[in-house]
């Protein structure tokens, strides 16, 4: 089975229900492959041929759903792109998978021109909305007018299906590699537990350029549940009454959310009656803010989750155990296995703190022309013609095996549910002339989880200030990895080999509590 | 009266969410969130500021883009606030 599969065969089973309300547009089930297959016939007559990339740069639209199936259909493979990504980043990723055609959409697609220039971009381009901002771009609506046709084969399900840049500890993205038996193993496996099924309406306000928002699109297309797409969690009570509005049963989070959820002050228990479940991933919850969130939302199931985005999703708690482990993220999802190894590989008992493990069809490819990265990643498993993937984090498990986060063992910094490196955050405060050293840290906060904070010091005479600094931040780089905080130093801590120590540089600001400078 | 409150709304938008913009001038009509100006943090600080600034009480139901997502939103939104307690 391809991830293509989900879409028609839900379009032959219910053409006319509803798969995506999005932006005040409501699309059925037959409606949305039938405008998929004709973009996919569009993009196959601009030279888009089997394994050939395409990149979506784009919010949580319609057009956006429709282009990553028409890719699909048309035997390619997509990468959804943050839409508040920079030019300089766009650029590094269209250099790096070179797609045969960039989608985007008007309000962005000044920023899709810088980085096709950059980038030295040749291959088809296409808008939703107006064209304008991009030279030599085809708007949706004429592609979607074309002639259409068939689009014959697309290939199989070891097939590359996406690709999902994801923050490396280098500072530059890597590109992982996701077949479409990894995502259907994944959609699978993730439906099962949370017994998705074709009544499920779920309200997904999580980007769809970020995996865990993608895939309450995918999930929703292979059980033919209707998914509302909403492009921001800002104002809470709007989403509440969206939630009412289309009597919504699945509501996916990240703790940022909930926290947002939490800190409303009128909030009635019980006021979201249709709410089936809710889901979280990316960090634990606070105890308190499980037994709250239960609290308010009487008829919903909490599913505590954890994964990353090179297998998807590693486990999950089933919310039977929620009240005698609030702080575990529970078992490895159905069809998968996980375990638990010290530095040597050497397998750990219950109690001992080791990098977690993960076994099973939903593990990635590897890394985009990164084999560097991916051996470190995915390494011989039990059979001699299968990798394993080694996660990166530190975990620890119960008597009975469920599992609980320690730590990572790389300095990425986890904020609103995404991960940021340090170290691209410090390449481009490094850009701006009078920073002379550069470290960035996580730092608690309620809300986020960690905010960011930059830690520099500046060449003598320069007058940068905080704002100056976060002015240069968000002109290079996403919104979630703009630093919130700045702290100035005469000078960072470095280590023996006279590298800035971050571990340091974080102990020296906790204790010189050197306040929150912006 | 309308215009102090929109010159302090965008005094403080400008001052505190702007440097997120390419430079130019901000529509009064132009959406924060589409601009990317605000994000959830931006409108918890925005929230913040209302309230201590022109003294209101902004419940969960007014936190809707409707009333906060644009100058020209916001300030309609603190007038009618500040006309109805000076009404009563």
């Amino acid at each position: 089975m391809r991830v293509e599969h989900f879409l028609e065969a839900s379009a032959r089973r219910h053409p006319d229900k509803t798969a995506i309300v999005a932006g005040g547009e409501r699309v059925s089930f037959s409606a949305l492959d039938a405008r998929a297959s004709r973009l996919a016939a569009w993009l196959q007559g601009r030279g888009v041929a089997r394994g050939d990339r395409v990149v979506i740069f784009a919010d949580n639209a319609i057009e956006a759903v429709v282009s990553l199936f028409a890719t699909l259909k048309a035997g390619g493979v997509f990468s959804l792109v943050n839409p508040s990504t920079k030019a300089d980043k766009l650029a590094f990723i269209l250099g790096n998978c070179r797609p045969a055609a960039l989608i985007t959409q008007g309000r962005i697609a000044a920023v899709a021109a810088d980085a096709a220039e950059q980038a030295g971009f040749s291959g088809a381009r296409l808008v939703a909305g107006d064209p304008g901002g991009l030279p030599g771009a085809t708007s949706y609506e004429d592609a979607l007018a074309g002639p259409g046709g068939p689009v014959g084969f697309a290939g199989i399900a070891p097939d590359l299906a996406m690709l999902v840049y994801t923050s490396g500890s280098t500072g530059f993205p890597k590109g992982v590699m996701m077949t479409h038996a990894n995502v259907v193993a994944a959609s699978t496996s993730i439906t099962t537990y949370l017994e998705s099924a074709p009544d499920d309406i779920v309200l997904c306000a999580l980007p769809i350029s970020f995996d865990y928002g993608l895939y309450q699109v995918l999930m929703s297309m292979q059980v033919g549940a209707t998914v509302v797409l909403e492009k921001s969690f800002a104002f809470p009570q709007a989403i509440l009454n969206r939630v009412a509005e289309e009597r919504v049963t699945g509501l996916p989070l990240v703790p940022t959310m909930a926290a947002l959820l939490l800190r409303m002050r009128d909030l009635d228990p019980g006021a979201c009656p249709t709410l089936r479940y809710i889901s979280n991933t990316a960090a634990a919850l606070p105890p308190a803010h499980i037994c709250r969130l239960g609290e308010l939302f009487p008829t919903a199931r909490l599913f505590s989750m954890y994964g990353l985005t090179e297998c998807k999703r590693c486990t999950w708690l089933p919310p039977t155990e929620l009240a005698r482990r609030p702080g575990s993220v529970g078992i490895p999802i159905p069809g998968t296995e996980g375990w638990i190894v010290d530095e040597d590989g050497r397998r750990l008992g219950p109690g001992e703190t080791g990098e977690l493990v993960i076994r099973g069809p939903h593990v990635m490819a590897g890394y985009w022309e990164n084999p560097e990265a991916t051996a470190k990643a995915l390494r011989p498993g039990p059979y001699p013609w299968e990798r394993v993937l080694h996660t990166g984090d530190l975990f620890t498990a119960d008597e009975e095996g469920f599992l609980y986060f320690v730590a990572r063992k790389d300095d990425i910094i986890k904020t609103r549910g995404e991960k940021v490196s340090p170290k691209e955050v410090e390449n481009v405060l490094y850009a701006l002339p009078g920073i002379r050293e550069a470290a960035v840290i996580g730092v608690p906060d309620e809300v986020l989880g960690q905010a960011l904070k930059a830690i520099v010091a500046l060449d003598p005479g320069s007058t940068l200030n905080a704002l100056d600094i976060r002015a240069h931040c968000s002109r290079h780089l996403e919104d979630f990895m703009v630093p919130r905080f700045v702290a100035f130093v005469d000078a960072l801590p470095k280590t023996d080999t006279g590298k800035i120590s971050r571990r340091e540089a974080a102990e020296l600001d906790l204790s010189a509590d050197s306040g929150r400078a912006a | 009266m309308i215009d102090d409150i929109e010159t302090g709304i965008r005094g403080f938008i400008e001052e505190n969410f702007l440097f997120r913009s390419d430079g130019g001038e901000l529509a009064r009509d132009a959406s924060l969130l589409e601009a990317g100006l605000i994000d959830s943090m931006g409108v918890l600080e925005l929230v913040a500021f209302l309230e201590d600034r022109f003294g209101l009480k902004v419940a969960d139901a007014d936190m809707t883009p409707e009333n906060l997502d644009s100058i020209a939103a916001l300030t309609a939104f603190v007038a009618g606030r500040t006309a109805a307690s000076v009404a009563a």
